[in-house]
């Protein structure tokens, strides 16, 4: 497993949307490469074969009837959002379509 | 800003264009996908949400049975094989409307895979089939809506901020992706929309969504690429979304297929991109263009269990199944007793369910037809939308030709009656009586117009005593005119000739 | 009145229960308690005073007009912070949601309140449960009642030191990766990681979604037990929670019977970077065991060495994804939203001042681990791993009842000590990550004090679904111990 860089954590940063500092780039290298070298120990295990596991307990089809229950109280939602108005959440202008 | 564009005739001499389309439907389920909230169109914003669907911390989701049903049965009627085995998986991305920045989908593991619709387009050469390869149809969820404030188009860019509605959050989406489409040449446009046209009758047909494009339950995003030949590589694709109605399909890829002919023709590469499809203007216009390529961090969704559709509840779900469209319009045909082509035309005008509606509303199928494809496409395409979206019913159109078949109303009065029931007047009959429209059937009533004419035309007149019939039309025409169109005018003819002695 | 903060769950339940003293006395000595020591300890957040004594008086009318009450009815507990609870602070220790006052409960919430337990408030906790020692809280960090200088485990180290420092007779925990059994094996107390899906996670802030489970803290096994069967259960709301019954946890932990089990020993758990202090004490608890009529054998389980690595690669990826939600645009942090910046920005910003060091290295590693190119060699590896080590577990239970070891390498350190080695403090996850991998129960009860007297705990570890089989173990060593010190191990502790 490589080691992995400042850049390579700039790009991870935008990719989560957390800015970090000049300062946090370069510590989280240093440690993130300590980390993955930690863990690099699985790479050894040879697991070609072995199919992965998602969930302890082999459940399938957990399905609900399709009913309508009731929802939050609207003010209760938008008491606690940073910004809200006319009954919706007001945020910051967003750039990137979708 | 206007793009260079080819003369469609030379894009399709020397480019071979390769087509892809993604279909999202809005199911009408009662509740959301993950969670109970109701799904009405139109409630007051974010009345219809709870933590799950707001993703608050804390919450979870717990997958909707009847979505899961609508899917396979989707997938069924799009001859798809259907997963034994498969797990929804987190699509992971930043987003305003997304209230977990994370959207719970389908990926590497689709519920239906490997399936195909045929659908027919008219070509020079007559009425050819085109089979359109499913590659998958998979369960996903819609995002919020945003309204963007400030700025001048209430688009994105310019806006001074947003104000985001989560009751559209939640609500199951199943998108379904065809492989890439190829060997349509100059009838790619026809061919995209003939298979929208005709997933979305079969989306009706089975009761999954009222697949309304201009409502935003039916959504298209069209994928071309040109190349020089059939033989070459694929060329870069572009993506256009914002396509609305079938209309805004075929003519979308119509305009990318000369736009992005012009730029290769004129050496310049094609970017791939998401582009925005303007109804209005007729352009496709550049979306954003990013500088990241984004990484979905595709992972299987750790808080929902695998779905493992039986074998035994697929084929229950099979038979169950309605009549697939291209039986039900071969039957009908034959029923009804016309051409091929003209069944075509029917399914082309996005009608035949109308007429079936107006049918079973009790009018017969020629006359249905014949309101349906006749005078009502022609206002539908002089406003520019969808047939299905002009405000007459199925039971209006029936109501009025019940009219006409009792005798109170002829064609022409019978339009006039269209143009107040499109206007909001009311019922037909309840139009007919407000604006006084009757064909004349009063014989007497029309001998005094008839004797007026005739009185005043003694040279047609003279004509018909002398046998020459043909002279009838004038007086015929007058008597009309006279009677501001209410009268019989078969009546009126034979009534002329009476008169006249024939 | 002081004597009712040293009495155990199943006392005060009974002493509401006869009359001997209200619900509301018990709520109030509490509450004292923690006025008293909280200062120095940190263990809570936030002290909900009103809404304990509230749900006091509730069990005290219900006494009075002689209603049958649930087992725990009127006993205080304390709630680590990354449950839900309508209208109270919740905050997962973080900053970035300092202030949020959640508009829905936890189904453990509803089913303590259901049971009459009364919540006395929220506890303090590593920053969205990550962490092993508490130091990673927004909120500063907590210490071990034993020693106020030294760490009281995490994440649910404040759940712990409340039980641990006698403001608490009960305590809810969640665990991850050992979140519970190690912060009990360090304060000396009992705690418990149910089977995964036994507890409801509704409501449970997400860090691993296919790793976290809630679970119990108490000073003795059956105070532990009773607490796990209120709150285990099916809940529908929660697709993954299993719907087989609650096995008998509290009957096995009344008969502590092992005289007839089969008791296997880790080969893999122990030797170098466990103190010996800790190995001794180990060693003795089995010895005890076998003075009970318990067979022990040795078992290896050689993919338990790989465990670290595939935790430390699935949990970071999940939490990347589920951290994803906190953006500053429906509920928590905003800052910097000038009118100027973009959603974007406003997004980057808050995260950036909301989240501490280790939520964000975990964000960082996890979406690493995620990404294309690196999904297969690390998340996809991981999962791999899980199934080896569900494959040793499963091999272990063809000639053993249970596995055990000791729950953690070394006594509890001091405050500061690893913060800045995270590699050294992800190992006092090295014994408990196996069975949070697999999915099984695990359990730790206390053995003794180790070379610098401090707690040593024991982790009992069985078949997934057999829950009961760890109360059992606990239960008989508890007993065994018990009688060698006349009490609990807590009353070798220095009085605050």
């Amino acid at each position: 497993m490589s080691a992995i860089s400042r850049d390579d954590v700039a790009h991870l940063a935008s990719l989560a949307r957390i800015e970090l500092t000049e300062q946090e780039l370069n510590d989280y290298a240093g440690q993130l490469d300590v980390i993955l070298t930690a863990v690099a120990s699985i790479s050894e295990v040879a697991a070609d074969d072995i199919p992965p596991t998602t969930h302890a307990v082999p459940v399938v089809n957990v399905f609900r009837e399709d009913v309508v229950t009731p929802s939050l109280d609207r003010d209760s939602v938008l008491d606690h959002a940073p910004a809200a108005e006319d009954g919706r959440f007001r945020v910051p202008r967003i750039l990137d379509e979708e | 800003m206007s793009a260079l564009l080819i003369d469609f005739d030379e894009v399709i001499a020397n480019f071979d264009p390769v087509l892809g389309l993604e279909v999202h439907v809005e199911l009408g389920t009662a509740s959301k996908m993950f969670c109970g909230c109701a799904t009405e169109f139109g409630a007051e914003p974010n009345t219809q949400v709870c933590p799950t669907c707001l993703g608050l911390p804390g919450s979870l989701p717990v997958v909707n049975g009847t979505a899961v049903e609508s899917a396979i049965r989707i997938g069924l009627a799009l001859n798809c094989s259907i997963a034994s085995w498969c797990r929804f998986a987190r699509k992971n991305y930043f987003y305003p409307d997304m209230p977990k920045n994370f959207q719970t989908s389908q990926y590497d593991e689709p519920i239906c895979f490997e399936g195909y619709l045929d659908v027919d387009v008219e070509t020079d050469e007559g009425t050819r089939t085109f089979r359109v390869e499913i590659e998958r149809a998979h369960m996903e969820e819609d995002t919020g809506k945003s309204l963007h404030v400030g700025g001048s188009t209430g688009r994105i860019h310019g806006a001074d901020f947003s104000l985001v509605d989560y009751n559209r959050a939640g609500i199951p989406l199943i998108e379904i992706v065809t492989k890439p489409l190829e060997g349509a040449g100059k009838y790619a446009p026809e061919v995209a929309k003939a298979y929208v046209g005709a997933l979305r009758d079969l989306l009706r047909g089975l009761g999954v969504s009222d697949v309304k494009m201009e409502q935003g339950s039916l959504r298209c995003d069209v994928n071309l690429s040109l190349r020089t030949s059939p033989d070459a590589p694929l060329g870069t694709r572009t993506e256009t979304k914002n396509v609305n109605s079938l209309r805004s399909v075929e003519r979308a890829i119509r305009y990318e297929m000369q736009r992005q002919a012009a730029l290769l023709a004129d050496g310049t590469a094609i970017i791939q991109e998401t582009r925005h499809w303007h109804e209005d203007t007729g352009v496709t216009t550049s979306g954003r263009v990013k500088s990241d390529a984004e990484d979905y961090r595709y992972f299987p969704e750790p808080d929902l269990v695998p779905v493992a559709p039986s074998a035994e509840w697929i084929e229950q779900l099979r038979s169950q199944l309605p009549e697939p469209p291209a039986d039900r319009s071969k039957r009908l045909r034959q029923e009804w007793g016309i051409s091929e082509k003209e069944m075509q035309s029917v399914i082309n005008a996005g009608a035949l369910d109308l007429v079936l509606a107006t049918i079973a509303e009790g009018a017969d199928p020629a006359a249905s037809r014949k309101w349906w494809l006749g005078e009502l496409a022609r206002r539908a395409n002089d406003e520019g939308v969808e047939l299905e979206s002009l405000a007459i019913t199925a039971k209006q159109v029936a109501d009025l030709e019940a009219l006409v078949q009792s005798g109170r109303l002829n064609d022409k009065l019978a339009r006039q009656v269209i143009d107040g029931v499109l206007a909001g007047e009311g019922e037909p009959a309840a139009v007919a009586d407000s604006r006084g429209l009757q064909i004349v059937s009063d014989d007497s009533a029309l001998l005094a117009a008839i004797n007026e004419a005739i009185a005043a035309d003694p040279d047609a007149a003279q004509k018909i005593r002398d046998g020459k019939v043909a002279a009838a039309g004038a007086l015929v025409g007058a008597v009309m005119k006279a009677t501001q169109g209410q009268a019989d005018a078969g009546r009126v003819r034979e009534l002329v000739l009476q008169e006249l002695g024939q | 009145m002081s004597d009712l903060i040293h009495a155990s769950a199943v006392e005060l339940a009974a002493q509401i229960a006869n009359k001997t003293v209200s619900a509301v006395e018990v709520a109030q000595a509490h509450l004292d308690r923690i006025a008293e020591v909280d200062g120095r300890v940190n263990a809570f957040l936030y002290v909900d005073g009103d809404g304990a004594l509230e749900q006091a008086r509730a069990v005290d009318h219900a006494v009075a007009s002689g209603q049958t009450l649930s087992p725990l009815a009127g006993v205080p507990l304390a709630l680590k912070d990354v449950l839900t609870q309508t209208g109270v602070p919740t905050t997962a220790g973080s900053k970035i949601l300092e202030g949020w006052r959640p508009p829905y409960d936890a189904t453990v919430v509803e089913r303590l309140r259901d049971a009459g337990v009364v919540i006395l408030g929220k506890t303090n906790m590593d920053e969205f449960a990550m962490g092993s020692s508490t130091e990673n809280s927004a909120y500063g960090p907590t210490h071990n009642p034993w020693d106020l200088e030294r760490i009281p485990g995490g994440s649910s180290g404040g759940s712990a030191a409340a039980v641990s420092a006698y403001e608490a007779p009960l305590a809810i925990g969640t665990d991850t990766g050992g979140s519970i059994r190690q912060p009990a094996a360090v304060t000396g107390i009992v705690g418990a990681k149910p089977t995964y899906g036994a507890v409801s996670r509704y409501g449970l802030v997400a860090f691993s979604s296919s790793l976290d489970q809630a679970g119990p803290f108490a000073r003795t096994v059956v105070d532990t037990a009773l607490l796990h069967s209120v709150i285990a259960g099916h809940d529908p709301r929660d697709s993954t929670s299993i719907k087989e019954a609650v096995p008998d946890v509290v009957g096995a932990a009344k008969s502590a019977d092992v005289s007839k089990m089969r008791i296997g020993v880790v080969r893999e758990l122990s030797g170098e970077g466990y103190q010996p202090g800790v190995q001794a004490r180990f060693d003795e608890a089995v010895e005890l065991l076998r003075a009970q009529g318990a067979e022990i054998i040795e078992i290896s389980c050689p993919s338990f060495t790989y465990a670290l690595g595939a935790y430390y690669l699935i949990a970071p990826s999940e939490c990347s994804s589920n951290l994803a939600r906190f953006d500053a645009m429906r509920f928590g942090l905003r800052t910097d939203d000038n009118g100027e910046l973009s959603a974007e920005d406003v997004m980057r910003h808050t995260r950036a001042a909301g989240f501490g060091p280790e939520v964000k290295r975990r964000i960082i590693l996890g979406t690493y681990a995620l990404s294309s190119g690196y999904y297969d060699a690390y998340y996809g590896q991981a999962q791999k791993v899980r199934t080896l080590i569900t494959r040793d577990f499963e091999a272990a239970w063809a000639s053993v009842d249970v596995l055990i070891s000791p729950t953690t390498p070394t006594e509890p350190f001091r405050i500061g000590e690893r913060v800045n080695d995270p590699v050294a403090m992800y190992k006092a996850d090295l014994c408990t990550l196996p069975s949070s991998l697999y999915g099984g129960p695990a359990i730790s009860v206390p053995i003794g004090l180790g070379d610098e007297n401090l707690p040593v705990g024991l982790q009992v570890m069985a078949p997934v679904m057999a829950d009961d089989q760890v109360y059992r173990v606990a239960s008989a060593v508890e007993k065994a111990l018990a009688q060698q010190w006349g009490g609990l191990l807590l009353d070798q502790a220095v009085a605050l």
